[in-house]
């Protein structure tokens, strides 16, 4: 099957890309594009490793199609840091622990960000709902709810 | 995935073309994908051509009119979920659709998807049918409606002949005395598929008497199914214990439900009737809000 040409933004920055029509958006992320930070764990939606931005929502790159970005903007855990160092999310998580093996935590980040940009301030109750699709087997989730709170307080009045 | 070719069609003209094609037999509609792409990787389709039918203004279209509500077939739940006044007319439907996935699945799924996805549990069935949805529909030889109960013909398999693809769906719009609820049970919180499901609606007049009501079920046969004789038990009375009781039974006796890993069917039995009870009481109190 042809090779598809895509144009869309990742990152805020264009980029262009030969793609077959069966290559997921995360394929596409991580075999053409070379960003490999956002990651596959389940490849079926559910575990949410692949979590990234698409207009500004969060959907799986697992379940979107690397010609459905065709126009689009992409939004990847390397688009969290800047120049100056890492963004409060992904320092609150260090902070309080939030990651061992580190496999869902560009999913977290991604989602996390999503959050704090719709809702500054959660609740508990409000981030283990939002969360519930980004699945981690190794720290449980207290620490990442801490993190997440605790980012969501430095970003309303950093430090 | 097997490899195929991609179609972004411009018009619905363009998509029935597409989808009609004599020489293709193998054509897959996608929406948001959460259950297609699944499907894809699991082997079990072998599609020629993805027609993405999302980018269409009439799968996209939310209209709010005077006397019916248009809901694009493609619409995502989160999209839904965000509109103030849609949530306010029609809480039960949209709840029902939030309750499918993760905020990653509702940020694509759309209620269309869910209805020709076709699965028995499928959480926004019950509630469109118990609002009286009609399905818009777009084929070679025009456009025909087909009411939401009817759609779903079967496990995984839905009405939409061969070049028709699935627009939107209306919905009579709900006056300030009609309340809708869907409820489903599910061993936890969050993400996991329905072991049985009620959607209601029901109208009340001043002195708090239901004069229209649609009852469904879902997960609880091989397809959601409208329960007229739920709904007579409520009509005429004034929506209280005796007559949520009686509902509840109806939808009891309707369910041909199967054993599995999630529930047994004398279990489902009697789940449903519950459900039906506490929806039509959320359906109540919001009809006579």
């Amino acid at each position: 099957m042809a090779k598809v040409h895509v144009t869309t933004t990742v990152n805020s920055e264009t980029v262009e890309f030969l793609c077959d029509p069966n290559q997921t958006l995360l394929d596409v992320l991580r075999d053409e594009l070379g960003k490999t930070g956002t990651k596959e764990g389940c490849g079926t939606g559910d575990c949410g490793a692949c979590s990234v931005t698409l207009d500004g929502r969060l959907v799986c790159s697992c379940l979107v199609l690397g010609v459905e970005a065709q126009g689009k903007a992409v939004g990847t855990v390397e688009g969290i840091a800047n120049a100056d160092g890492l963004h409060p999310i992904q320092q609150k998580f260090l902070e309080n622990a939030a990651l061992q093996c580190g496999i869902c935590t560009p999913g977290l980040i991604v989602a996390t960000k999503a959050l704090l940009e719709k809702d500054p301030n959660p609740d508990e109750k409000t981030i283990r709902y939002w969360l519930a699709g980004n699945l981690c087997r190794c720290t449980g989730y207290d620490k990442i709810v801490r993190a997440v709170q605790d980012a969501a307080k430095d970003l309303a009045h950093p430090a | 995935m097997s490899s195929f070719a991609f179609a972004t069609p411009a018009s619905v003209a363009d998509a029935v073309a597409l989808l009609s094609d004599a020489g293709d037999t193998r054509c897959q509609m996608l929406a948001g994908g959460t259950d297609v792409l699944v499907q894809l990787k699991s082997l079990d389709r072998t599609p020629r051509t993805i027609v993405d039918i999302k980018a269409l203004p009439e799968t996209n279209a939310l209209d709010i009119g005077s006397d019916q509500i248009y809901i694009g077939a493609a619409i995502p739940s989160a999209v839904l979920n965000e509109n103030a006044e849609l949530k306010a007319l029609l809480p039960g439907l949209l709840e029902a659709a939030d309750l499918i996935g993760s905020t990653q699945i509702q940020g694509r799924a759309s209620i269309g998807g869910n209805l020709c996805n076709a699965s028995p549990a499928g959480d926004s069935i019950p509630a469109l049918i118990a609002n009286g949805a009609v399905c818009v529909i777009a084929g070679p030889s025009g456009q025909r409606e087909l009411a939401a109960e009817d759609f779903v013909v079967g496990v995984g398999k839905n009405a939409l002949d061969k070049g028709e693809l699935l627009l939107g769906l209306r919905i009579p719009k709900p006056t300030s005395n009609t309340g809708d609820a869907y409820l489903r049970f599910i061993p936890r919180t969050e993400m996991d598929i329905a072991v049985a499901g009620c959607g209601v609606r029901v109208d009340v007049d001043g002195n708090g008497v239901c004069t229209a009501a649609r009852v469904a079920i879902g997960a609880v046969a091989p397809t959601a199914l409208l329960v007229p004789d739920a709904a007579a038990a409520l009509i005429g009375s004034k929506l209280d214990d005796d007559a949520l009781a009686a509902a509840g039974a109806a939808c009891s006796a309707a369910a041909s439900p199967i054993s599995d890993k999630r529930g047994t069917v004398e279990y489902r039995q009697k789940v449903v009737g519950v459900l039906c009870r506490r929806a039509a009481a959320i359906a109540r109190d919001r009809a006579r809000g």
